[in-house]
């Protein structure tokens, strides 16, 4: 029955795609929107170093780890789910 | 699968245990060095000792893993772990450019450097949400495999040959040039020797052993300029501020830097030698404007300079400079007036006051902010999309043992890669403090002596010229290579030897890991995606590693050809890699993964039209491709886009080519059932 089969499998597609869209916004957000007010947003210190230039050599790619470890993470228990109901979501 | 799962987990073990000692040894081994250094060893057998040590260990490792088997030579076996396939992931990764290069930048250029940093760690983000998994769950050898499934046909497989093939080689290209290089200054041989002992190394590990090799070996390379750069960055951080956080020194250390650029604006010797750049920069000018009769009266005037110098009997020196001026006089008005502009430009530049450090979009020429402002955003985006579409990176996700692994190497990869990447910023800083205070306002007489051995190497990578003749070393009178910073960081900080021995053998790691990993990519996408796929299906197991092994030799071969002709522009070589691969795999791989939609005609049309974009703009906008091309004289002012520089072509290539898959996949809609079922499996949970 590829119909009653195919809706299960759309909500886990629907779901990844979610959060690749959610993960992506911030990935976005923390690279281009520093990086554009990158001059205005120098006069603020964090730890010692101008904002724009430690959001960019070290915030940035920190916050890019982040999104890469959640996302492995979270589809890692997603993935165990789906896997330990067969019928419901594959 | 519980015998699975204990047989990794031993397989695991017994790969900790193996690393911990390699890590162990090779610490040892530079000890040994560093006492022996203290006991009067000469500092060119240091250089050979780290060579040789590094070189046969990389080829030990290789003969160890040596191996016939298709599984085992294009995709090591599918069984490496996460850990370790992200450390191979950051070795492949991390060439020379990102090990010499990027610190260099950032002490040029300040701010403005860290597109880089943002651009190559960015991209893993797209790598990971976009790509890895489902290239992994699709679970064949190569890209173009991908490519050839997804699409139909061998139109799409043949044309991601050739966008891998131009991806990779001119990348090769660079990285056997950077080997060259780090070779002659470690042990003072010639540069095609230099060239062939490393190729030697690296075919060892791919020929012989393939992907299984080269995976081994990287995670060797990875641990050696692991700690190759954290030496010296940790060294002088504690050196300078007592701190052996790097970062934490560094941002005590850039407000002395900031405290010191000011001064150094202000100061009257710094003032005064900057005002002799601008008057030869004003003479330049004159020179240029007063073409064609300029080229025949300078000429005659340096003649004359030379014959009084030498009936005065004036000091060699002065003789030989002149002489030496007159050979490399521009053999034509259009040589002249190409050559003059270009100096008029640079003395522009060195008459300008130095850079501050941590303000963005702060140039040395006459750039608007905003115009510094687009460009970083340019490269930073270019570099991302660049990055996820690179094939050799790319090609690791399919050595993990799952889709889940691969997920996860992804994160290990980007951890590896921040480790060395999150130093870059500090080094830089810390390094510029030992200039701007030590080397500055030093006498001429007192220069230390990496001054003399670098400026001998070659007068582009570090030249002081005392030009108010005061015998004082001014900021203004230094001219430093970006490829020094960190070759030559332990000795501008007064280190041992030993670190210098050290940061080389790990440049040559980076540089060589990363040949290893572009070399399977181009053999493999030879042999298997074009004879075997295309032109021989039939062809059995045994045959096809053979004939890929043999590919390798020339494509091997080829490259070591090439760098020794010396290219013109290495950086850019690398830059316009990264565009390739922006513009033609990134939209085509995305759209075939997310869009069902996408269909052969699309993505073919998309890439070739990606690629047109790029090329396009590359030869309109860099002066000397454009020359090359279309003969246009150098000298002519080039039109850019929203002030992007060229090295960002992939920027316009790349939407452009997501674009045209959309619209020509739209126009020559077909529904293929086996398309179909193929993206649906890729979707599926694992």
């Amino acid at each position: 029955m590829p119909t009653a089969q195919a809706r299960p499998r759309t909500r886990y597609w629907h779901h990844n795609l979610l959060l690749i869209v959610g993960l992506l916004c911030i990935w976005c957000l923390v690279t281009f929107v520093p990086a554009y007010f990158a001059l205005e947003l120098s006069h603020y210190f964090i730890f010692g170093w101008p904002f724009s230039f430690w959001m960019a050599a070290f915030g940035a790619p920190l916050f890019f780890l982040l999104i890469v470890g959640v996302y492995a993470w979270y589809m890692a228990r997603y993935d165990e789910r789906a896997r330990r109901t067969p019928e419901a979501d594959h | 699968m519980s015998q699975d799962a204990t047989a990794q987990q031993r397989f695991n073990a017994q790969l900790f245990r193996g690393y911990a000692v390699y890590t162990l040894g090779f610490c040892l081994l530079v000890l040994l060095l560093a006492s022996l250094e203290i006991m009067g060893l000469a500092r060119h057998w240091i250089g050979y000792a780290f060579l040789l040590v590094t070189v046969a260990l990389y080829a030990g490792i290789g003969i160890m893993c040596r191996t016939s088997d298709p599984v085992e030579y294009y995709v090591a076996g599918r069984r490496v772990p996460a850990v370790f396939n992200g450390m191979a992931t950051a070795a492949d990764w991390m060439s020379v450019a990102s090990f010499i290069g990027v610190t260099g930048t950032l002490y040029l250029t300040g701010y403005n450097g860290l597109a880089y940093i943002l651009g190559w760690t960015g991209g893993y983000v797209l790598v990971a949400l976009f790509l890895a998994p489902y290239l992994r769950k699709f679970g064949r050898y190569t890209i173009p495999d991908f490519l050839g499934a997804r699409f139909g046909g061998n139109v799409p497989r043949i044309l991601g040959v050739i966008c891998a093939v131009l991806c990779s080689f001119t990348y090769l290209v660079a990285q056997i040039y950077g080997v060259g290089i780090i070779t002659t200054r470690m042990t003072g041989i010639s540069f095609e020797l230099g060239i062939f002992i490393a190729l030697g190394g690296v075919l060892v590990c791919s020929f012989l052993g393939g992907m299984r090799a080269v995976t081994w070996t990287q995670v060797g390379q990875y641990i050696i300029l692991l700690i190759a750069y954290l030496v010296p960055v940790i060294w002088l951080a504690v050196k300078q501020t007592g701190e052996p956080v790097p970062q934490v020194a560094a941002s005590s250390v850039l407000q002395q830097v900031t405290e010191r650029e000011r001064e150094l604006t202000h100061d009257d010797s710094e003032l005064s030698v900057r005002a002799l750049w601008r008057e030869r920069s004003e003479r330049m000018q004159q020179r240029v404007s007063g073409l064609p009769e300029t080229y025949e009266t300078e000429q005659q005037k340096l003649r004359l300079q030379l014959l009084r110098a030498r009936a005065n009997d004036a000091p060699m020196g002065e003789v030989r400079n002149l002489e030496r001026e007159l050979a490399a006089y521009p053999k034509s008005v259009e040589d002249a007036r190409m050559a003059w502009s270009k100096a008029r430009d640079d003395y522009a530049v060195r008459a300008s006051a130095p850079q501050p450090h941590a303000v963005p979009f702060a140039s040395r020429t006459s750039e608007s902010p905003d115009a510094v402002r687009n460009n970083f955003l340019a490269i930073v985006l270019c570099l991302m999309m660049g990055t996820a579409g690179l094939p050799h990176i790319l090609m690791r996700s399919f050595t993990t043992p799952s889709v889940d692994a691969a997920r996860k190497s992804v994160f290990w990869s980007l951890f590896f890669i921040l480790l060395l990447y999150l130093m870059a910023p500090a080094m830089a800083i810390l390094v510029k403090f030992e200039i701007y205070t030590d080397l500055v306002g030093t006498r001429f007489a007192d220069l230390p002596s990496w001054v003399h051995a670098w400026s001998a190497v070659d007068r582009s990578l570090l030249t002081i010229l005392d030009l108010n003749q005061d015998g004082v070393v001014q900021l203004a009178e230094i001219q430093i290579g970006a490829d020094v910073i960190v070759l030559a960081g332990p000795e501008i900080g007064r280190l041992p030897y030993v670190v210098s021995g050290l940061v080389a053998a790990g440049a040559l790691a980076a540089a060589l890991s990363t040949a290893d990993g572009l070399l399977l990519t181009l053999s493999s996408a030879l042999s298997h995606d074009t004879l075997f796929r295309v032109l021989s299906p039939k062809m059995g197991p045994g045959r096809r590693v053979l004939l890929s092994k043999i590919l390798l030799l020339i494509v091997a071969f080829a490259a070591a050809w090439a760098a020794t002709r010396t290219p013109a522009d290495i950086l850019f070589l690398v830059g316009a890699a990264f565009s390739f691969a922006a513009s033609t795999f990134f939209p085509a791989l995305v759209m075939g993964i997310f869009w069902k939609g996408a269909n052969k005609w699309g993505a073919c049309c998309g890439m070739l039209a990606g690629l047109g974009v790029t090329c396009l703009y590359m030869v309109q906008a860099q002066p000397w491709l454009r020359q090359w091309v279309l003969g246009v004289s150098t000298s002519e002012p080039v039109v850019l886009w929203w002030d992007i520089q060229p090295i960002a072509a992939g920027v316009f290539g790349a939407p452009v080519a997501f674009l045209v898959i959309a619209l020509v996949s739209l126009l020559t809609r077909r529904t293929n059932p086996v398309t179909d079922a193929l993206v649906d499996d890729l979707r599926r949970p694992d």
